[in-house]
């Protein structure tokens, strides 16, 4: 785990006074509310539907005990004793007073922590791959190059005041579990004809009101390269991304609108002019930040608690089967904590129930956290031989949810409950789905199946990518979800398909229930999935299912 | 009237030649950086650049891209900038910063005097290795 | 044909504390819809809402919502401003938290 060094620390402490005196000017009247709206705001601070909401960045996901310790103390003291963990590896408290939010990040800071730049238009906080470190598919461990460039992109004084915010994910792994396609820029960890390890960059990769797939820029770019090329690509936007309309200036229409190759061109040509003043420096702080990512010493030892426990206990198995992972180190697992118990908040974990994640990291999990995209949270690196007792302490505290992957384990923005831009409402419907199908005892029988809720067309749920996708809006005054098929979120990215005209609130779950019967009725097999099985047979039977008032009219 | 910062805090326009001749550009923040770098006459001594709105930060890169191409002479940003973007501007290559007079009496010389400390906790310098882009 | 001008309150949020509030006839800022001031005179409303634009030592981002005349005050007409006026749907936080305190 990164560790702040001398540098981190005077900035952090440096930017924390300034944001205090912010505050102070904006209240004394020296900056107006439009000069400090973009101030607070590149420093994680919203104005929401209720209240200040505060965006604290988990960068690339990765936390260690007492940091989790200290959003536990910031959601008790600070806010109304939870936090939600959003899908992009940012905690966010929906209850701060402006007054309160430097002691906030004065707290923070104590752990190495910040709210820099989880908003506004600039370089936002860059995820990774959640099972980082631990996956046994992956070529490298992507968190030293994402934290360079968390390093990098932080204060950048080119990108402070950009045309729209910027993205960036990386990944170093076969399978992608970052949803790199769908950044403005990914970095994925390759490795070239000749051994060496190298990044592939894609770039116009976004969701929104226009969806769009990332396109590969750069095949290989050397390590020693990396900063300045990305540097390049995020100049080249700055100065010709559009800014005469907000929902054109991202840099997947600048992509879209001049071409790749125009693109690519350009960034070349400020690269070969970047290149050149980059001395080596950021090389030896690779070299430096890359030994605080050494894998722990993994203990052995017998793993017989947990083959007994899975043999013996069906509540455990189910769990075992649904929310471990292969690790790298054959007798450790990966384990999801699912933050998506039935019917609650998808993301929301109570600052008990963190300072009980906090304490099973420093336990059983070489202190070691991850927030995942999906809102969930993951002890990245256990011994098999600890899982009963961690199961047994998660179901104590509501945290012990078997249904990762599954239909219940919803990706929802926080929606109209709490966003200023929403235009409908996520949470319930969220909640009232897992209900349903918790219910009707149907989830593992359908298998793996992602289901995405966004509540305005920004899609911060990520509906365009999930199996099934759900949009809120607002039409004539009264909510109305748009339901699409199809999407996925993975390396195979594909934007979901729009299955027909809207339902209303409560006609959503009972919607999507007609979807799931179809494909009940319709797969080949049980192991069929439902994206292997909407690939096979198209739309039609979905729509059959959705629209039957259609069907008996044609006929 | 304007107000001309700069390190040491608020000052006069020492520069007298205008922006009409040979010497000086006055230019909006959306000029392409590459082809004026390409055109630049030899004589050009002055460039102001327009920050039309604070939340308009291209000036930031056509400034880096000057210095990047070479240009060694002044850099100006002027217009509506804010304090807190003096430390950007410097660390983005420009010299100094011009406001208007309504602007200096709301943000006085003590908010811009606090950001004078521009090339402490510079993450890109640090990155880079030498010293700060604008050298 | 300019649309018939329909009813407005004047609501805003409080700048330290970030909560919504009213503005209320007799010139002070309420947590409660129902205190708000109903104006159904656009000339009126367009001077109210520079009036409270004029404030931002107290209030962030005042703008006019739809409202209609209500048993006890006015009440909103969109779910967006009932939203506003209640608190969330997934806890009892905001302004029902603050009710059933009393």
């Amino acid at each position: 785990m990164y560790k702040y060094n001398d540098f981190d620390t005077a900035f952090l402490a440096e930017r924390n006074a300034q944001f205090r005196a912010q505050v102070e000017r904006r209240i004394d009247g020296s900056l107006t509310e439009d000069e400090f709206k973009p101030l607070r705001l590149m420093n994680g601070l919203y104005l929401q539907l209720h209240a200040y909401m505060l965006r604290v960045a988990i960068p690339y996901g990765s936390l260690n005990s007492a940091q989790m310790n200290t959003l536990a103390l910031l959601a008790e003291k600070w806010d109304k004793g939870y936090g939600h963990f959003t899908t992009r590896q940012n905690i966010q408290y929906n209850w701060p007073k402006l007054s309160d939010v430097p002691d906030m990040l004065d707290a923070l800071a104590e752990v190495g922590m910040h709210a820099i730049q989880t908003s506004g238009n600039t370089i936002r906080n860059v995820t990774a791959d959640h099972f980082a470190g631990a996956a046994a598919d992956e070529i490298e461990d992507p968190r030293p190059i994402a934290e360079l460039i968390r390093q990098w992109s932080t204060d950048h004084p080119e990108f402070q005041f950009m045309g729209r915010k910027f993205k960036i994910a990386v990944g170093g792994a076969a399978k992608d579990r970052a949803v790199l396609k769908a950044h403005d820029l990914a970095v994925r960890v390759v490795q070239n004809d000749a051994g060496e390890t190298g990044y592939q960059i894609l770039i116009g990769g976004g969701l929104g009101r226009t969806p769009m797939i990332g396109k590969v820029i750069n095949d290989f770019v050397p390590r020693a390269d990396l900063l300045p090329y990305i540097e390049a690509v995020v100049s080249v936007w700055n100065q010709i991304g559009r800014r005469d309309n907000k929902y054109k200036a991202r840099i997947k229409i600048t992509v879209h609108e001049h071409g790749i190759d125009h693109i690519r061109a350009r960034v070349d040509a400020r690269f070969a002019l970047i290149r050149p003043t980059f001395l080596g420096a950021d090389q030896e702080l690779f070299s430096e930040i890359k030994v605080h990512f050494s894998p722990p010493k993994f203990r052995t030892g017998s793993t017989t608690p947990y083959d007994t426990a899975y043999k013996t206990d069906p509540v455990f198995r189910a769990w075992a089967d649904t929310n471990l992972a292969d690790h790298r180190v054959s007798d450790h697992a990966i384990v999801t904590i699912s933050i998506k118990k039935h019917g609650a908040t998808p993301g929301d974990a109570s600052a008990e129930q963190m300072r009980v994640m906090a304490t099973l990291a420093a336990d059983y999990g070489y202190d070691e956290l991850r927030i995942s995209h999906e809102q969930n949270v993951i002890l990245p690196h256990v011994h098999k031989s600890d899982l009963p007792a961690i199961h047994a302490k998660l179901k104590q505290h509501g945290l012990g949810t078997a249904n990762i992957g599954l239909i219940s384990d919803i990706i929802a923005c926080p929606g109209m409950d709490y966003c200023a831009l929403a235009t409908a409402r996520s949470i319930p419907v969220a909640e009232q789905i897992a209900t349903r199908f918790d219910d009707l005892k149907l989830e593992h029988d359908i298998g793996h199946l992602q289901i995405k809720i966004s509540g305005c067309i920004n899609a911060c749920g990520h509906h365009h990518v999930g199996h099934i996708g759900i949009l809120g809006l607002d039409r004539a005054g009264v909510e109305n979800y748009q339901i699409t098929l199809g999407g996925d979120a993975t390396w195979s990215a594909a934007v979901g398909e729009r299955a027909g005209p809207g339902f209303a609130y409560d006609e959503i779950v009972p919607a999507v229930e007609r979807i799931v019967d179809a494909y009940l009725s319709v797969r080949d097999t049980a192991e069929e999935t439902f994206l292997e099985t909407y690939r096979r047979v198209g739309m039609s039977p979905f729509k059959a299912a959705l629209y039957p008032e259609a069907i008996k009219k044609v006929a | 009237m304007t107000v001309i910062i700069t390190d040491t805090g608020f000052g006069p326009d020492t520069w007298t030649l205008g922006y009409e001749g040979d010497t000086a550009l006055d230019l909006p923040s959306d000029t392409d950086p590459v082809q004026l770098s390409e055109r630049l006459a030899a004589q050009v001594q002055m460039i102001r650049i327009a920050f039309p709105s604070f939340a308009d930060g291209r000036g930031f890169t056509i400034a880096r891209h000057l210095r990047l191409s070479g240009y060694k002479g002044h850099l100006r940003a002027t217009g509506h900038l804010i304090a807190d973007q003096y430390a950007m501007a410097r660390r983005s290559g420009f010299d100094d910063v011009e406001i208007s007079d309504e602007l200096a009496a709301r943000q006085p010389e003590n908010q811009w005097l606090a950001r004078a400390n521009w090339q402490q906790n510079d993450y890109q310098a640090r990155m880079r290795g030498g010293s700060p882009a604008a050298a | 044909m300019a649309r018939a001008f329909t009813p407005k309150v004047i609501t805003a949020n409080h700048l330290i504390e970030g909560d919504v509030i009213y503005l209320t006839a007799a010139d002070t800022w309420s947590r409660d819809l129902a205190e708000a001031e109903l104006i159904t005179d656009e000339a009126h409303a367009q001077l109210r809402l520079l009036d409270a634009q004029s404030q931002p030592a107290t209030v962030v981002g005042a703008y006019l919502a739809d409202a209609t005349s209500g048993a006890n005050g006015p009440e909103p007409t969109h779910f967006r401003e009932e939203f506003r006026r209640t608190g969330p749907s997934n806890y009892a936080h905001g302004k029902q938290e603050v009710l059933a305190n009393v």
